[in-house]
């Protein structure tokens, strides 16, 4: 399965990254990145629960392809969240099912921020994902 | 250094923390543990684990003997003397739990059950499906700006209709001590049950059940420096008498047939199953260590940190404190960075402190807060702990803003 374009930049910027100031000051730049979401999507229905810090994220499938947008208050996890979508927009049904996001994230060198005790929500940001890709498969 | 602590080599995981560039300002949610815990743990189990109040072996007598030392230490701990109980749970929350549910028969629809606005969710919630379940009104105590329960306005809500008042002597959140004498004075006149979540209260100095005249008192031995998985229900004679039997099992029960039983007075009758036991001996193991420290210098000591990192926090640019602490811990948050985005940098710069609402979500939502940081202090913390944090901090400010 051949990365996004997305994916491949960030993949390469993370991977040269040495100290963790870069890293966090990396992840605040790709969150900025971050298209704006519509106020209509900024709903409770779409905000995940679990995140210390409200974030949203919605998602559809556009010609067999997954187009996910998402927003959040707080900027390193805007920055996680842009990550995350980098990785998975533009995939069909059948390859986000088979993607390891974990694996994702420890190749950028960002799998503490997917540790059980990390309470930024990441994790509940990936099961949301997960459960959207299912209802609408 | 400006505030070092003279017990901080008693605790071993201290110096395995700082191996690990570890900063542990986080003791408000648990605290590291003395090496005289570890030692009595490791002794109990290394020379024969028993249950007790059973057997009749000399394993079980041991055991029995050492469990039961413990309920004396926590007794004295407590200034308890003749006048009440002490009961292990479980955990505060179970302490609490139990005199939710043993206390249900006193309630009738209408009633009130007081608490006030800055109670954990193991002091709310509790009594919030209590009055669900018995048509009771659920009041709640305002505070102050300093966060201090409005005594004002709790001598008007406190009124006949009370009929049990419980409120936390520390807050979690806003470090500020609670006027009990005069909320449970009030409650009192009113012919209303009184308890105390000493919770974090305990933590800091001595308290003297008697002196303060509640009918219950609960904590936890994990935020005392002793294991985790026990808890403490001190309750007053006459008022353990209103409560009733709740958890049903093992060691309880006086007489058992099969569609009847009796059972035992507080203690051993709010005790069911095997109780943690190894937890308990523990906690006899810590008290004893507190016990043998300055208990002045030790009050010294935390108010000394406490100021340092007050002043320290107060005099960066944007820290907002929440209300006046005066005691182990200040929570704050800063002007235009979302505490979650602190959390993460302090964290990766091995900081251990907490960021979010602390169990205590109605308050935080109270003060249009999502979240704060909290940096909460122990007698093992040092002015060094603090630096590290300060600074830490700035660095995460320089890049957040």
């Amino acid at each position: 399965m051949s990365l996004p374009v997305e994916a491949v930049a960030a993949l390469e910027a993370f991977q040269a990254v040495g100290s963790w100031e870069q890293r966090a000051r990396m992840l605040m730049q790709w969150g900025e990145r971050l298209p704006a979401l519509p106020a209509e999507d900024k709903v409770d229905a779409n905000l995940v629960q679990g995140c210390e810090s409200l974030v949203w994220l919605v998602g559809q499938l556009h010609d067999g392809h997954w187009q996910f947008a998402a927003s959040s208050e707080a900027r390193m996890i805007r920055g996680l969240v842009a990550l995350l979508l980098a990785r998975v927009n533009g995939l069909s049904a059948a390859e986000l099912q088979a993607v390891d996001l974990p694996d994702w994230f420890n190749q950028l060198g960002l799998s503490r921020q997917l540790s059980p005790s990390r309470s930024n929500g990441l994790n509940a940001v990936l099961q949301r994902m997960r459960a959207l890709s299912l209802i609408q498969n | 250094m400006l505030v070092p602590s003279p017990w901080r080599a008693d605790f071993p995981a201290i110096a395995t923390l700082q191996r690990q560039d570890q900063t542990y300002l986080d003791n408000a949610a648990t605290t590291q543990k003395p090496q005289a815990l570890l030692d009595a743990i490791s002794h109990y189990y290394a020379n024969g684990a028993a249950n007790v109040h059973r057997a009749q072996h000399l394993p079980g007598a041991h055991a029995t003997q050492a469990f039961e030392d413990s309920r004396s230490k926590v007794a004295q701990w407590l200034n308890a003397g003749g006048s009440g109980q002490i009961v292990f749970t479980h955990g505060a929350t179970s302490a609490l739990n139990l005199l939710a549910y043993g206390l249900e028969h006193l309630f009738n629809a209408g009633d009130e059950i007081v608490v006030s606005a800055l109670e954990h969710h193991a002091n709310l919630l509790p009594w919030q499906q209590l009055a669900k379940r018995r048509a009771a009104t659920l009041v709640v105590l305002p505070l102050n700006d300093d966060g201090v329960i409005d005594l004002t306005a709790a001598a008007e809500l406190i009124g006949p209709r009370t009929r049990l008042l419980a409120v936390s002597q520390l807050s979690n959140v806003l470090g500020a001590w609670q006027p009990l004498q005069t909320l449970i004075t009030t409650a009192k006149a009113h012919g209303a049950l009184t308890v105390v979540d000493g919770a974090q209260g305990i933590v800091h100095g001595r308290h003297d059940v008697q002196a303060l005249g509640c009918d219950f008192y609960v904590f936890s031995s994990h935020k005392l420096y002793g294991p985790d998985g026990v808890g403490v229900l001190f309750g007053r004679n006459e008022a353990l008498h209103h409560l009733h039997h709740w958890q049903f099992g093992g060691e309880m029960v006086q007489q058992a047939d099969y569609h009847s039983a009796s059972f035992r007075p507080a203690p051993l009758g709010f005790e069911a199953g095997t109780p943690p036991i190894a937890g308990v001996i523990g906690l006899g193991a810590s008290l004893d260590y507190l016990s043998s420290l300055d208990q002045p210098a030790v009050i010294a000591h935390e108010a000394a940190l406490h100021e340092y990192l007050l002043r320290g926090l107060k005099a960066r640019n944007g820290v907002r404190v929440l209300g006046s602490p005066q005691v182990a811990l200040v929570s704050f948050v800063v002007e235009g960075v979302h505490n979650a985005d602190l959390a993460h940098l302090l964290t990766e710069q091995g900081i251990a402190v907490r960021a979010g609402h602390h169990c205590a979500m109605p308050l935080l939502k109270a003060m249009h807060l999502s979240g704060a940081i909290r940096v909460s202090l122990a007698l093992y913390n040092d002015s060094d702990d603090l630096e590290r944090f300060f600074e830490a901090l700035d660095q995460a400010l320089d890049m957040l803003r």
